[in-house]
């Protein structure tokens, strides 16, 4: 990092992926992987707005693990006027520096009568990733959803990623953008629009991936492709289900899930995070209290095990979400089989 | 071990170096060089060995450098980081001295100029306006203590016994100077302008206050006076500091950032990060710690067991001075020296203050509770940093005793009739509850405002009349 921030100070946007050598996303190329789409979102909006850098645990050069340092002196940069992105290894790391997160950065708008902006960006990995133990594993979807004067967001497609990354970016709130680890590698198609540098997506509004009558079930991040096997599954089943994506934690997008489930009448959310006071337990509340009259069926809430993440590999497949969960989840909603507390 | 000679060099050097080292011993009892002989690849010359002449079994010989120049690598090491020498010595560094770092001090107690002391000349009119500052503050925090006392405030905290720090802190910077504050540091405001009124707005939360009603008091801010918001977490303005300063670096501004922290601060882990931060960075921002002595009823002793504070600028790879915080020409002279290297060398700084905190911590302290009155009284009236720094302009012949008289009525005038005026004013409005939690308002939050009004329609024998709509 000092490297980089020597740099910049010629005012050079300074994080120069070495992936980026290979710019694919020139007019023919349909297929883009999550990680090309961050990069290529990253690179645009630097090279756009001079006062856009980036920070973080081993960025750019491999260096350094100081992340409450570097969260402090990033929202004190935004203080300044500079619009910092924070790169976390992960978000579990994001914990040694959340007091700047909440405190100096999500409140600091309110707090300071307007007068204090803090155009920051905190991005990383968050959930599980695959056999990294309990503490590279949580989820904290809902820990920052709650915080008001923050804004969360998590992307599941490249379209995502792109559109959402340069929204945080060009937002003059603190945004904490949830990415996957695992999504990483994936590749999705990407339209023109989408490649124009200036797409960005509205935060605060789900995408409906797939549209159906019989059940809605609503997630995000990776658990969106899991949804949509899911839902590929239960259409042989002769159960047509509709597929939201979130995208935006806060704002939640409670008008797109109420419309849905006065539609479909029945409603499966999916999280890989703890149950307690989790994602899945704000929507039911939207639910219950805004379309009550609507619902057939309780709400299916499908969430990680309550428990610290195993290491061992068949413990930690048993403690997250499994497409298997969500069509069984599902026809519980549709009775086509019988409730779980039914059997005890 | 002979064969081992046989492998790569540098495993060699190893060896050597380790086997030299450990061999001292075992030579000394057989008195024969012969052995360090082998060892060399090189050379044929024998590195004599001389004993002491008490020297017993057991005792390290006396070792002469090696005279052979090729082989520097056993004089020192280019190891990441740099290059250092090596020693044959087990020296360990004391983890205190006898002698702690001297403070840097101007008048004396009676505000005579030490002889031979070096400072900035401070002439008549900035000298006045520091001394009718110092007192203004102390007037302020004395009445709005007593506001809190009375019910009329929740919460105070008071700078007493540090105004000093407080004024000739800013007198020694510039208005574009960017401030990051613990919450012991209004006189910095005071001295930017920043009216009594404004104090007391903020501290009763009236519409008129920069806060829109939204903090506790003491947690004062001011875009226009380059000072940011005081936020209650200890030590998190640090690394903010340095991350602003590196912002102000890039924007090329002929000013620095000046962040203050107690002794209490410097055990968080912010304050690590904020100046390791700032040395790596280089930026220019000037770390001020206030070593009031107590850390609400934590005493020095135990919150750290270094020289204080100025040592740790070492550490760090920062220029430090540890500076007699009551003495306002002293503090004067040592912001205005640091500033001017902040800003050339484009590098940090950290200045200790010695001082010490006459009030309690806040208004929700009782510190005699854990340190003694007579203490607190020393330094209340012993070693006022008010009364020295009278004492000299005086002796300038730039203050009387009625001038005296006069200033602390009329501030004590100004200050009732601000809290006076404030405690009437009306509390922010209703609005002010929904906005700026982001930057434009949430449909959540518009919605939630319109159905309140709504509300308040229908029942408006029921809402709190001190509430403007």
């Amino acid at each position: 990092m000092l490297k980089n921030l020597r740099r910049a100070v010629g005012a050079i946007p300074f994080m120069r992926n070495p992936a980026l050598a290979s710019r694919s996303y020139s007019v023919s190329v349909k297929q883009m992987m999550v990680r090309e789409a961050l990069n290529s979102a990253l690179d645009e909006e630097m090279s756009a707005d001079p006062t856009v850098f980036l920070m973080g645990e081993e960025v750019g050069e491999y260096q350094g693990a100081y992340k409450a340092g570097f969260t402090g002196l990033g929202v004190g940069a935004a203080y300044y006027g500079l619009k910092p992105v924070i790169e976390f290894m992960t978000f579990n790391f994001a914990m040694q520096g959340v007091d700047h997160i909440i405190n100096s950065a999500a409140k600091t708008n309110y707090m300071s009568s307007g007068n204090i902006n803090v155009p920051i960006v905190f991005r990383g990995p968050n959930g599980p990733a695959a056999g990294v133990g309990a503490q590279h594993s949580q989820c904290y979807a809902s820990w920052y959803g709650a915080i008001p004067g923050l804004k969360v967001v998590s992307p599941y497609s490249s379209e995502d990623a792109r559109g959402l990354l340069k929204a945080a970016i060009r937002d003059p709130d603190p945004v904490v953008f949830l990415e996957n680890e695992l999504l990483y590698g994936e590749s999705f198609p990407v339209s023109k629009q989408v490649l124009d540098s200036d797409f960005t997506i509205p935060i605060g509004k789900a995408k409906i991936e797939k549209e159906g009558n019989d059940v809605s079930i609503v997630s995000f991040s990776r658990m969106v492709g899991f949804s949509l096997k899911a839902a590929e599954i239960l259409a042989k089943d002769g159960i047509d289900a509709e597929v939201i994506n979130l995208r935006s934690i806060r704002p939640l997008d409670r008008s797109t899930v109420n419309a849905s489930v006065r539609k479909t009448n029945r409603l499966v959310t999916v999280e890989e995070g703890f149950p307690q006071h989790g994602v899945g337990a704000e929507i039911c509340a939207s639910v219950v209290s805004d379309s009550f009259g609507y619902l057939d069926a309780p709400v299916e809430r499908i969430a990680g095990a309550d428990v610290p993440m195993p290491y061992a590999a068949n413990l930690e497949i048993i403690a997250l979400p499994q497409v298997d969960d969500i069509v069984r989840a599902a026809k519980r909603a549709c009775y086509r089989s019988v409730p779980l507390s039914a059997t005890r | 071990m002979a064969h081992w000679f046989g492998r790569s060099r540098t495993i060699t050097h190893f060896l050597k170096t380790k086997i030299i080292s450990s061999s001292y011993r075992s030579l000394a009892g057989d008195g024969s060089g012969k052995a360090c002989g082998i060892f060399r690849e090189k050379s044929a010359v024998i590195p004599a060995f001389r004993r002491s002449e008490s020297a017993r079994a057991g005792d390290l010989v006396e070792a002469v450098t090696y005279s052979d120049d090729d082989d520097d690598e056993n004089q020192g090491l280019e190891f990441p980081g740099g290059r250092v020498t090596f020693t044959p010595q087990m020296k360990f560094i004391a983890e205190s001295t006898d002698n702690r770092v001297p403070c840097y001090r101007v008048l004396d107690n009676n505000g005579c100029p030490i002889p031979g002391s070096t400072f900035d000349q401070v002439d008549k009119e900035t000298a006045v306006k520091m001394y009718r500052k110092m007192v203004t503050l102390q007037i302020m925090d004395t009445i709005f203590y007593e506001a809190q006392r009375q019910g009329r405030l929740s919460f105070y905290l008071t700078s007493t016994g540090e105004e000093a720090i407080n004024i000739a802190t800013a007198a020694a910077l510039t208005p574009d100077d960017i401030l990051f504050t613990q919450y012991r540091e209004p006189g910095i405001l005071l001295w930017r302008g920043f009216t009594l009124e404004e104090f007391a707005n903020q501290c009763f939360g009236t519409k008129d206050g920069h806060g829109k009603g939204r903090q506790m008091p003491i947690h004062y801010g001011s875009k226009e006076h380059n000072f940011f918001t005081v936020s209650s977490p200890i030590a998190t303005q640090l690394p903010q500091a340095a991350g602003a300063a590196y912002s102000l670096k890039m924007a090329n501004k002929e000013a620095c950032v000046v962040a203050f922290t107690g002794d209490g601060g410097t055990s968080e882990g912010d304050f690590h990060a904020g100046l390791n931060f700032a040395a790596v960075m280089e930026a220019p921002v000037m770390f001020i710690c206030r070593n009031n002595g107590w850390a609400i009823s934590t005493p020095i002793s135990d919150q750290f067991r270094s020289d204080g504070v100025v040592v740790k600028g070492q550490a760090y790879g920062i220029r430090s001075i540890r500076v007699d915080g009551n003495d306002t020409l002293a503090v004067y002279s040592a912001v205005r020296a640091a500033r001017e290297m902040v800003i050339t060398e484009q590098k940090p700084m950290l200045v200790e203050f010695l001082t010490y905190r006459v009030g309690h911590h806040s208004t929700s302290d009782d510190s005699t509770k854990y340190r003694s009155s007579n203490e607190i009284e020393q330094w209340k009236t012993g070693r006022s940093p008010i009364s020295r720094f009278r004492k000299w302009v005086e002796r300038n012949g730039w203050w009387s005793d009625e001038e005296e008289t006069e200033l602390r009525k009329d501030a004590r005038k100004q200050v009732l009739n601000a809290i006076q005026v404030a405690d009437k004013t009306e509390k922010p409005s209703l609005e002010d509850l929904f906005t700026d939690v982001y930057d434009s308002p949430p449909s959540n939050l518009v919605e939630q405002e319109k159905s309140l009004r709504e509300t308040i329609k229908r029942h408006h024998q029921d809402f709190p009349s001190d509430v403007p709509i």
